[in-house]
């Protein structure tokens, strides 16, 4: 058992044991956002957008079901380092190979147990997300590094987590070219079930993806401050104007908004869970909804709102008046998460099928 | 959807009495609904044949029916009222199948009636398991291989089928009444006997069995706009193969990947769309094999149930308030959740805590049936835990039952298995019993494998695991030689694995205080958080706090004057709903008289852990630590003015005197009067000072002391223990062998740590018993100027020494002249007065030959104050709990709280409802302990036919005409006589053992047929055939005596199985001879409470 403290911006404290990988000089760090899901964690780790963030779990016990390589969303995890009130010493499930905590280990995650997150959640929740620096260093040095961590507006986080070179999943019927600002495998494996999905690396100009002569472009997930990704914008803007179909999640949703001269702003402290309900304004029926954004995108020109988060009234989705693509906050993938969603992906399928 | 506008008049089903499977959480949600619909703008009608309910007090509904839950009283109410719908989704499977009978026999059709909720085809397709099985192979989802049948024949051709072992489940039952598991053709001939006499339809479903898999249940809601919603996933401990209200539950799941949970997520939603529950909440069960995560639907009950109950206080989601919107044509996201006050009700709650639920048998007082758990349950109540983890809540939950353990062993209790080998213990550990979480414990301990025991046990791993950190942790502490040794880190690891300050006690074999002092020295002190629905993701309106050891303490007390309420824990036989029903009348008394209530409790099912019965609610176990930690929160602001602890029954009355030492004012009676009461020495010399006269009598610790009473006083002679409640371990001794044998179960008791234990400090009372006597109940209230209130003076049908719970009792009284009365009433005052009663009295008494003693004094609630109060429309508890505050009766009769009783126009008999359809191996004599699980009410304007009403809303139905077996012992012939009079008189035929035959034939009453003894191997007739062959309608047997093996034994075992009318007192023959001669002559009449209260309003007596 090592003594582990987690240090936020503010300086607020909060002590623990270290888990997980050793970070250099027994300090890590990132901004500090908590997740509300009750299960997924290997999922929430290993998503893209993370990058640049340490996840707090609201839910305890995490690791109990171990890791195992079908719920992996990337190669390695996203985020920079978790924190938790508990990790499973034991774990049980006939689908793991591995304990989280080995885990971790092996892919150099750092982490802290043991923390009262219910006091960091709430914290949170009224100061907002902020940068923090936790691990086995003494106080002052983890002090002083909070302090230092830039946090993520403002940062391209995308070109760390962006594939170097296109590559091509599944092979069905449609042509999709997929944009990766950090893509989640559970979103490939929904597009591949009706098309060949080529990803492309996030810098890709709009003349290399039309030349791929797709049936539609995709636009993923991905971490961090949409603002800084002026590249990203202008290539989807080409992208829309040459009217092929286009569909955005996440970020690739605020990059849609932002083409279209939409506004991108930060909310508090995000929207991180699996449990936050969705009014489709299409008929008025609620869906639950998995989450996972920190930023998000208002006053978009030339759309109609399609969805709208029903605790906060954010803008969950947008669809455009005059041409076909629409875009969505939310995780219609889930992984995790609940499935009412993941009707918009036949969505996008029938919108390129019409405009064939 | 907004709320519909075409309908005005709702008429709610209730639940009827407390029965094993259906319990007060069908109390909560009524409540909820009736208090819904009535803010709402409907007109609310309820039914419902239980007293002791909120929901059937005169307010929470705008016509209330205490009458007998049966279709032919439900379409009498429906004729009468003419309402435009009828919710029955609320009230269990009682309420649901009484819907079903009111569509098969056409009677909402006739009055144009229309079921909300769930529809007719709905509540069939869920509920006939032929139908279900159907539904899900439609959609794709997998079930248990298996078949119906009809016919044990039947069984047998699809065990074949589908293999052995089977498991066997009969259609439309609750609480898994008639089902089992079956290794061979034997065993399933039985079992699919039972199992087709227990349906209503003669319908089982033959499956094989998956015992060992893991088992999951999900709580979901659906609304008309077709919104769903999962408000709670929950995980048994236990594996298949034990009932799931048997099992230690858990939520939220704990061991499923998302990806298998949003696959049963689907499912669920699949379920209960093709079932097509339109609105409300359903629960789904899953299993899962746990090598390949193979799923299956077990079932799906089309209704909020226990598990909604315990879903809603697990998470805070208001489940039966919500249904209840939503079956009037509310959508889940018009509805704001009460708990942020600012996001809508179409959202899935997440915890950020772990829940635990135990359930509470009551094995003990049943004797003959195996303490082994399966597919029927058996529990009588539960107790839930929050924690941080799940360590923290399982010890906290095991504490909560107060079954004489602190938490997972470490507490003297244990030693009871550590005596015993390790082959015995992991033999003993295959097998779920209620001592299961022990037995785990103990051979981890031991060092037994996690790998072996989940092999052995099929406990998953993971809960193996986690209960190693609690075993691992305690054998770090017991390596500290004392409280002083610990550091703050250490302090705080122990209190976060769930260890109470009494364990560690226990362990360092220091009082519980230094322990208590040496941690709070150390700076480690319980921290409130608050159940929010949503992990804190957004701020909480709602104060639903629970304990725990972390940073940051959330409970923010006010400044105001604020009472701290102790409730009444889990429920058990004898101490269930009436106590919670006391607790939280005093939250809304006091409340109103403008004191902020406080309420401490554990129990998931009651109305007193909703979160919005009182100002603040603390869900904690009700042990000194847990109930200090509270007072100690309270009172950092604000003025507390004191704590209630007279309404929750023996659990907080227990707590008084350390309460009291540590220095809270205890609202109410003394606990110095409370023991003076208790006190066999004290109590006798207050009753001589009074000059009332009381049964001869002592005390003794010992056996040598037990015969030298006895021999002073002569037999029979009534034996119990002191400090329990509903006559646990109590009995009736004829001689020197029995009286010794009481007393060598008493002091087993005493070995294991369990309630009733014998020690010196806890004697046994033994008095000479009155045989014949006539019991009596009154209920008073006295204030402290002295001024005292008679609440009801009831008299018992079943005569002295059976228990006053399991007596049927009259108020007004229907034998007992003025004169008698007003001794009762006399000698209430005097025994009040002398123990300076603030609050509620009971005392009860036995007249012989209009001889008045005493019996004992409480002053406490009793169970009969909720029927008193519907009975005299006097709020006797809210004028209890006023006057314990500090307010005189003549302040309440000025406000108006306090209105003289009602009297006239009507008679009320209370009647218990006993368990013995679930225990067929237990003797149905009833005795000296108590062994109902609740009780019914029934009101007319007599007192044969509330008898009637009475024993039809206990579920047996008098019969108009037939036979009538007697059996009596010799002591009852002479009073017998009249009663086989009686029924010749109305037409009924007498069979009789030849003893009584002979007696009644001397006596000019012709007997039809003379039976045999029970297998005689005459070849002739015995009466157990005669039941069996439908030849008797009411039984009438009353041996002197308790035995397995003896003839009445047999004989009340087959009424049981045959559902015949069994009455084993001349007292109760005679009340059911009344009854079955006015229900004759009269047609039914059906009234409100509120029509009743409206009554005369002169003085009762």
């Amino acid at each position: 058992m090592t003594r582990s403290l987690l240090i936020l911006a503010d300086g607020t404290l909060f002590e623990g044991e270290a888990i997980g990988a050793a970070p250099p000089g027994g300090v890590a760090g990132g901004e500090v956002v908590f997740s509300t899901a009750m299960s997924g964690y290997q999922e929430i780790i290993t998503d893209p957008s993370y990058a640049g963030q340490v996840v707090a779990f609201t839910y305890p016990h995490i690791g109990n079901y171990g890791v195992n390589p079908a719920d992996m969303e990337s190669a390695r995890p996203g985020c920079r380092g978790v924190v938790v009130r508990d990790l499973a010493r034991l774990r049980s499930s006939w689908r793991s190979n591995e304990d989280l905590g080995a885990f971790l280990v092996r892919t150099g995650t750092p982490g802290i147990k043991g923390v009262d997150t219910r006091r960091l959640t709430r914290h949170i929740r009224q100061a907002g997300a902020m940068p923090c620096a936790f691990g086995t260093a003494d106080e002052a040095t983890l002090r002083a590094a909070a302090a230092a961590e830039p946090g993520t507006a403002g940062i391209d986080l995308v070109a760390g987590v962006t594939t170097a070179e296109p590559y091509t999943v599944g092979d069905g019927p449609l042509r999709v070219v997929a944009y990766d600002y950090g893509i989640k495998a559970t979103i490939l494996r929904h597009l591949s079930v009706f098309a060949t999905v080529e990803v492309v690396p996030a810098s890709t100009p709009a003349d290399e993806v039309l030349a791929r002569q797709p049936d539609g472009v995709f636009l993923s997930n991905g971490p961090g401050d949409p603002d800084t990704l002026g590249y990203a914008v202008a290539a989807v803007r080409q992208v829309l104007e040459s009217g092929v179909p286009t569909f955005g999640i996440c970020l690739g949703h605020q990059l849609l908004g932002a083409a279209l001269g939409g506004t991108t702003y930060k909310l508090a402290f995000g929207h991180h869970g699996g449990n936050h309900p969705v009014r489709r304004l299409r008929d008025g029926v609620v869906e639950i909804t998995s989450q996972n954004h920190s930023f998000a995108v208002v006053d978009v020109p030339g759309t109609e709102i399609t969805h709208v988060n029903l605790n906060d009234g954010v803008v969950e989705g947008i669809r455009c008046t005059d041409r076909p693509a629409f875009g969505v906050q939310h995780h219609p993938e889930a992984g995790p998460g609940p499935h009412d969603a993941s009707y918009l992906f036949g969505d996008f399928a029938d919108l390129m099928l019409g405009s064939r | 959807m907004p709320k519909r506008t075409d309908i005005h008049k709702v008429l709610v089903l209730g639940s009827g009495p407390i029965v094993i499977g259906q319990a007060c959480e069908f109390d909560y949600s009524g409540t909820q609904a009736c208090r819904v619909l009535k803010e709402e703008g409907f007109t609310v009608v309820l039914a419902n044949s239980n007293p002791a309910t909120i929901m059937t007090d005169p307010e929470f509904a705008h016509r209330t029916y205490i009458e007998p839950l049966t279709r032919d009283v439900l379409a009498a109410i429906i004729e009468r009222e003419r309402p435009d719908a009828v919710l029955p989704t609320l009230g269990g499977q009682t309420a649901l199948n009484l819907a079903m009978e009111l569509v098969e026999d056409g009677v909402l059709e006739r009055f144009g009636v229309e079921l909300i909720g769930a529809k007719a085809l709905a509540i069939r397709t869920a509920e006939d398991r032929e139908l279900f099985k159907g539904a899900m192979v439609e959609i794709g989802l997998q079930v248990p291989a298996s078949g119906f049948a009809h016919t044990v024949a039947e069984a047998l051709v699809v065990a074949g089928e589908v293999g052995y072992p089977i498991i066997v489940r009969p259609s439309f039952i609750l609480g898994g009444k008639g089902t089992g598991m079956a290794a061979d053709d034997d065993e399933l001939t039985r079992l699919a006997g039972e199992g087709l006499a227990a349906s209503p339809m003669t319908e089982i479903l033959v499956e094989r069995s998956i015992a060992g898999w893991k088992e999951y249940e999900l709580e979901v809601m659906r609304d008309l706009a077709d919104n769903c919603v999962v408000v709670c996933s929950i995980e048994n401990v236990d594996p298949m193969g034990v009932h799931t209200g048997d099992s230690i539950t858990v939520a939220p799941a704990q061991t499923l990947t998302d990806v298998e949970y949003q696959h049963m997520r689907d499912a669920a939603f699949a379920c209960i769309r093709r079932i097509g529950v339109e609105t409300g909440g359903s629960n789904i069960q899953f299993a899962v094999n746990p090598e390949n995560g193979d799923m299956v639907v077990i079932e799906m009950n089309p209704r909020v149930s226990r598990s909604s109950a315990l879903s809603s206080k697990a998470t805070g989601f208001p489940i039966a308030k919500i249904a209840a919107k939503l079956a009037v044509g509310y959508t889940l996201d018009e509805i704001t959740n009460d708990i942020t006050g600012v996001t809508p009700a179409s959202f899935e709650p997440t915890i950020d805590y772990v829940v635990t639920k135990v359930p509470r048998w009551a094995f003990e007082k049943l004797p003959g049936t195996p303490d082994v758990l399966g597919t029927r349950m058996q529990s009588v109540g539960e107790a839930m835990a929050i924690g941080r983890t799940f360590p923290e809540s399982l010890q906290k939950a095991l504490a909560s039952l107060e079954h004489g353990r602190a938490g997972l062993a470490c507490d003297p209790a244990e030693a009871g298995l550590d005596a015993m080998g390790d082959d015995e213990l992991l033999r003993r550990a295959a097998i779920a019993t209620p001592d299961r979480p022990f037995h785990l414990e103990a051979l981890l301990r031991r060092g037994v494998s996690v790998e072996r025991l989940a092999q052995v046990t099929r406990v998953d791993p993971w809960f193996l695991d986690q209960i190693s950190l609690i075993v691992e942790e305690r054998a770090v502490l017991a390596g500290f030689s004392g409280p002083s040794a610990l550091d703050r880190a250490q302090w705080r690891r122990a209190k976060r694995l769930g260890f109470a300050d009494a364990q560690l006690a226990w362990l360092w074999s220091v009082p519980e205080a230094e322990v208590r002092a040496a941690r709070v020295a150390c700076g480690v002190v319980a921290t409130f958080k608050t159940v929010d629905t949503c992990a804190a993701e957004f701020a909480a309106l709602t104060p639903y706090h629970y304990s725990t050891y972390e940073d940051e303490d959330e409970v923010q007390p006010s400044e105001r004057r604020k009472v701290v309420i102790l409730g009444s824990g889990p429920n058990r036989i004898g101490q269930g709903i009436e106590f919670d029903y006391c607790c939280v009348h005093a939250s809304f008394a006091l409340a109103d008289a403008g004191f902020e209530t406080v309420m401490v409790n554990c129990n998931p099912e009651t109305v007193s852990t909703d979160y919005d019965t009182s100002d603040r609610l603390y869900f904690e176990p009700l042990s000194f630590e847990h109930v200090l930690n509270v007072l100690e929160a309270e009172s950092r602001s604000g003025e507390l003015v004191g704590v209630v602890v007279s309404l929750g029954g023996q659990t907080p009355l227990k707590l008084a005197k350390a309460i009291e030492d540590a220095g809270y004012p205890i609202l109410g009676t003394s606990p110095a009067s409370i023991d003076a009461a208790e006190d066999r020495e004290l109590w006798s010399a207050l009753c001589t000072r009074l000059a009332i006269p009381q049964p001869a009598g002592g005390t003794a610790a010992t056996a040598e002391e037990a015969l030298a009473i006895a021999g002073r006083i002569g037999y029979p002679a009534l034996v119990r223990p002191s400090y329990v409640l509903g006559g646990r371990a109590m009995s009736i001794v004829y001689d020197d062998e029995g009286l010794l044998a009481a007393m060598e179960e008493l002091s087993r008791f005493g070995s294991l740590g369990r309630e009733g234990g014998l020690s010196a400090s806890r004697p046994v009372l033994i008095d000479r018993f009155l045989e014949g006597a006539v019991e009596v109940d009154v209920d008073a209230v006295r204030d402290a100027t002295g001024a005292l209130l008679i609440g009801g003076v009831m008299e018992h049908v079943e005569e002295a020494g059976v228990h006053s719970g399991d007596s049927a009792c009259a108020l007004p009284p229907y034998d007992l002249s003025a004169q008698v009365i007003g001794v009762l009433e006399a000698h209430t005052a005097a025994i009040a007065e002398a123990l300076d009663v603030r609050g509620l009295v009971n005392v009860q008494y036995a007249v012989q030959d209009s001889q008045v003693f005493v019996i004992e004094a409480n002053p406490r609630a009793s169970r009969t104050v909720p029927f008193v109060a519907k009975a005299t429309g006097v709020p006797l508890a809210k004028v209890a709990a006023r006057v314990m505050a500090g307010a005189t009766l003549e302040v309440l009769r000025a406000e108006g709280l306090l209105r003289p009783p009602v009297t006239g126009g009507h008679v009320s008999v209370k009647e218990a409802v006993l368990p013995f359809d679930r225990f067929p191996d237990v003797d149905t004599l009833l005795g000296p302990e108590m062994r109902s699980t609740g009780e019914v009410m029934g009101i007319d304007a007599s007192f044969g036919l509330a008898f009637a009403k009475s024993q039809l809303a206990a579920g047996d139905r008098l019969p108009s005409e037939g036979c009538v077996f007697l059996s009596l012992a010799d002591q009852d012939k002479q009073a017998g006589l009249g009663v086989a009079v009686r029924f010749v008189e109305l037409g009924f035929s007498i069979a009789a053992t030849a003893g009584t035959a002979a007696f009644l034939d001397d006596a000019g009453v012709p007997v039809k047929i003379v039976v045999a003894k029970v297998g005689d191997g005459t070849g002739q007739s015995d009466a157990v055939d005669l039941i069996a062959e439908g030849g008797v309608q009411v039984v009438v047997n009353t041996p002197r005596g308790r035995g397995s093996r003896s003839d009445g034994a047999h004989i009340r075992k087959a009424c049981t199985v045959h559902g015949v009318v069994c009455l084993t007192t001349v007292a109760a023959a005679r009340a059911a001879a009344a009854g079955i001669a006015e229900w004759g002559r009269t047609t039914l009449a059906v009234r409100t409470l509120q029509e009743h209260h409206a009554d005369g309003q002169a003085p009762l007596f």
